[in-house]
């Protein structure tokens, strides 16, 4: 392949906006992988082990972002980003997945609380957003449904 | 009998002289000037939607079936037949009853003769644009375009952008035209002399990094997402956008780089930027999200004065006021296939829009003269093509239609045609919502048998699959259709099916709408055991067999008269007092 000079600046700088990205992420994130909950059969349980018994209540100052109807349920693209002042960490569950936790994102003091991920969905389901920040789960949730697809008019 | 112009216009003195003449026609004393719209306001956009690629005219027969639950139930555009007449005060109009409902369509389609075509909807786009001041009109178009017709598939869409560039298009927005390869879509939208606009589509991520081409590398925009046009001094903004559902809908295939979605958030904020930089007299969304989805955007979404929808194929007399945290916001749809032209006129003071008067414009083709520059195109582009789509298949032995949220009878032919080529117990096809209409006694071509079916992934399929999988598959369609959500919905009707009878309830959750599957000699069907089901419109990847247009012309063309023993509706439960059925 060849690859014009432009284009390789520009591959370049994107590759460099992206590691900018990575090397932000405060070291607290590579923390110790929690096994029990991320394989925990249901959202009560998983909830739990994450987060004993801290307290959930909804909140419009989490702004979940995720399609109404996925366009390939194996990359379901999700952005959390959390207005609270002292975010310690956002999680993602989805009640109807196999391990209903599917990624728990550890925050500095000085991080920004917004992150974009992409998630796997095997059928339609709740996608619910949960933000830690002063003893409190604070929630959004959306569904997002895995269609079959075809037969638009 | 087909109606000369001259006999059309003395029938419609006679129905004046009645009184029955809907509001939008009555207006001028004389009926043969139902097309003379008086000048009012200060800019006019003049609005098509969802052609289907139909250039010259055709019959397109209203549904009887198109329910709505919930909050939309009772309410446009569920509403078919005499409950559509009453809820727009048309009365029982001959005029607008034609137009606007399937009643009496055989018989109103022979008086009143066809609908639409790009000719004569040339001849009324330039008298009302004439009339009004060119300057201070503009002419919008939906989507929808592209896809429809055998010249189109053939043409790679060609056809119909020369003929948009002919009528004057100023803006338009998409989404059968994405069915073509995308590098087609891109030479398509460049030899397109108006504006592509569309601010839910977007380039991923992975692509945008691979260096495709996008409208706006940083917002990741793959098109243009608003422009704005002066007219008559007023700043107008027109943003697109496309339909959401695109890649789920239709093949992801053709345009692996784009991802779509509603993006009623971003398009919250595109409206807040454009107030606040761009100090336009309207905002105007030029949407081809389906009309239940435009009714909730506009209540979600506010700062935009009007939506011009289409894509669901709501032929809509009248604007829709819908309230929303800052005022108000008009939705209306234009129906389909050349049939309507929406006219909405805006008055402005201050700077603001402090009024309007909208009209849906019926095109009936015998009243309208056809443009000879534009006619001459159509003829002379489809030339190559006419001995193929002449070619006689049979007669229709009732008429042929299909819109409607269960089978049509032109659906039940195909149907039928797919199993008795393949040998099939059961056959499936989409939900669309175009295709022409036939007249019981006409001769059926190759041409409607094209509007019926010609789209970029025509294979057909035939393949076991067990009775869960065919739940599994009418359960996921109903839901599209029948969501309580509108943003769940995808605007398209329920899937067509041969040799199987089932029960459905529309209120149903999810997963358990349809109840007592069966085939068509009563045998229940069984979650675990095989069946033979043909098929095509397959999504995820090319099928085998045959494009349907030549199974359906083969099963055609061994037969005399084109019918049908049965028709494979659904038994309906919960529909009890629903003005969405006839």
């Amino acid at each position: 392949m060849s690859i014009s000079r432009r284009s390789f600046f520009s591959k370049l700088g994107k590759s460099a906006a992206y590691l900018a990205v990575l090397s932000s992420i405060p070291s607290i994130a590579w923390a110790k992988w929690n096994l029990k909950a991320f394989t925990a059969p249901n959202l009560d349980a998983a909830i739990k082990i994450n987060y004993g018994d801290l307290p959930v209540i909804d909140s419009d100052l989490v702004n979940l972002k995720a399609p109404a109807i996925a366009e390939n349920g194996a990359v379901v693209p999700i952005t959390v980003e959390s207005k609270l002042p002292n975010t310690k960490s956002i999680s993602i569950f989805v009640p109807d997945n196999p391990g209903p936790l599917v990624a728990k994102f550890n925050l500095g003091p000085s991080s920004v609380a917004k992150i974009k991920t992409r998630i796997r969905m095997g059928k339609t389901s709740e996608v619910i957003a949960l933000v830690e920040a002063d003893g409190k789960l604070h929630r959004a949730r959306q569904a997002v449904k895995v269609t079959i697809g075809g037969c638009g008019g | 009998m087909n109606l000369s112009r001259r006999e059309f216009t003395q029938l419609l003195a006679m129905a004046g002289a009645a009184g029955l003449l809907p509001s939008c026609a009555s207006s001028s004393k004389s009926l043969d000037k139902m097309y003379d719209i008086p000048n009012w306001g200060d800019v006019r956009l003049l609005h098509m939607t969802d052609c289907h690629a139909q250039l010259n005219p055709v019959y397109f027969r209203e549904p009887n079936v198109n329910l709505g639950f919930y909050d939309a139930h009772g309410k446009a555009p569920h509403l078919v037949g005499e409950r559509l007449l009453k809820r727009f005060e048309l009365g029982n109009d001959p005029i607008a009853t034609h137009a606007f409902t399937y009643l009496d369509f055989q018989n109103s389609a022979e008086q009143y003769g066809k609908i639409g075509g790009f000719a004569h909807l040339k001849t009324l786009v330039d008298k009302l644009r004439g009339e009004y001041g060119k300057d201070k009109t503009l002419l919008l178009d939906g989507g929808d375009t592209w896809q429809g017709s055998g010249t189109a598939y053939w043409t790679q869409g060609k056809d119909m952008v020369d003929a948009c560039n002919l009528l004057g298009v100023d803006i338009m927005t998409g989404h059968w035209e994405f069915t073509y390869q995308d590098t087609q879509i891109l030479k398509n939208i460049e030899d397109f002399n108006g504006e592509f606009l569309a601010q839910n589509v977007r380039v991923t991520e992975d692509a945008l990094f691979d260096d495709a081409p996008a409208y706006d590398e940083d917002t990741g925009h793959a098109f243009k997402p608003y422009t704005i046009k002066i007219l008559n001094g007023h700043r107008i903004a027109i943003i697109g956008q496309a339909f959401p559902y695109t890649p789920i809908a239709n093949p992801k295939r053709f345009i692996p780089d784009w991802t779509f979605g509603i993006r009623d958030g971003d398009m919250q904020e595109l409206v807040d930027e454009i107030k606040a930089n761009e100090k336009p007299a309207a905002i105007v969304v030029l949407s081809h999200n389906g009309m239940d989805v435009d009714l909730k955007m506009a209540s979600v979404v506010s700062g935009i004065d009007a939506i011009l929808g289409g894509h669901t194929h709501d032929g809509i007399p009248k604007a829709i006021e819908v309230k929303n945290s800052k005022g108000m916001t008009l939705v209306t749809n234009a129906g389909s296939n050349g049939k309507f032209l929406g006219v909405m006129d805006f008055k402005f003071t201050n700077g603001k829009m402090s009024g309007y008067n909208y009209k849906l414009l019926p095109i009936f083709s015998n009243m309208l003269k056809a443009d000879v520059e534009m006619q001459t195109y159509i003829d002379t582009m489809r030339k190559p093509f006419l001995e193929k789509l002449q070619e006689p298949l049979g007669v229709a032995g009732t008429l042929l239609y299909r819109r409607g949220n269960f089978n049509g009878t032109f659906d039940q032919v195909i149907c039928d045609a797919l199993r008795a080529v393949h040998d099939t117990q059961i056959s499936l096809s989409p939900g669309f919502r175009w295709g022409t209409s036939v007249l019981g006694g006409q001769t059926i071509t190759m041409e409607h048998v094209l509007d019926q079916t010609c789209i970029t992934y025509p294979e057909t399929y035939a393949r076991e699959m067990s009775g869960e999988q065919i739940k599994l598959i009418l359960e996921d369609v109903a839901d599209n259709l029948f969501n309580k959500d509108p943003y769940y919905q995808q605007g398209g009707d329920m899937v067509r099916v041969g040799g199987l009878d089932y029960a459905l309830d529309p209120m149903g959750s999810a997963g358990k709408r349809v109840t007592e599957m069966q085939l068509d000699d009563g045998t229940k069907i069984e979650a675990s055991k095989n069946y033979k089901v043909s098929g095509w419109a397959t999504v995820g990847s090319k099928a085998p067999g045959a494009p349907i247009w030549d199974v359906v012309a083969e099963y055609m063309r061994s037969k005399d008269t084109i019918d049908f023993k049965k028709i494979n509706s659904p038994r309906l439960v919960n529909i009890k007092d629903n003005p969405g059925i006839a």
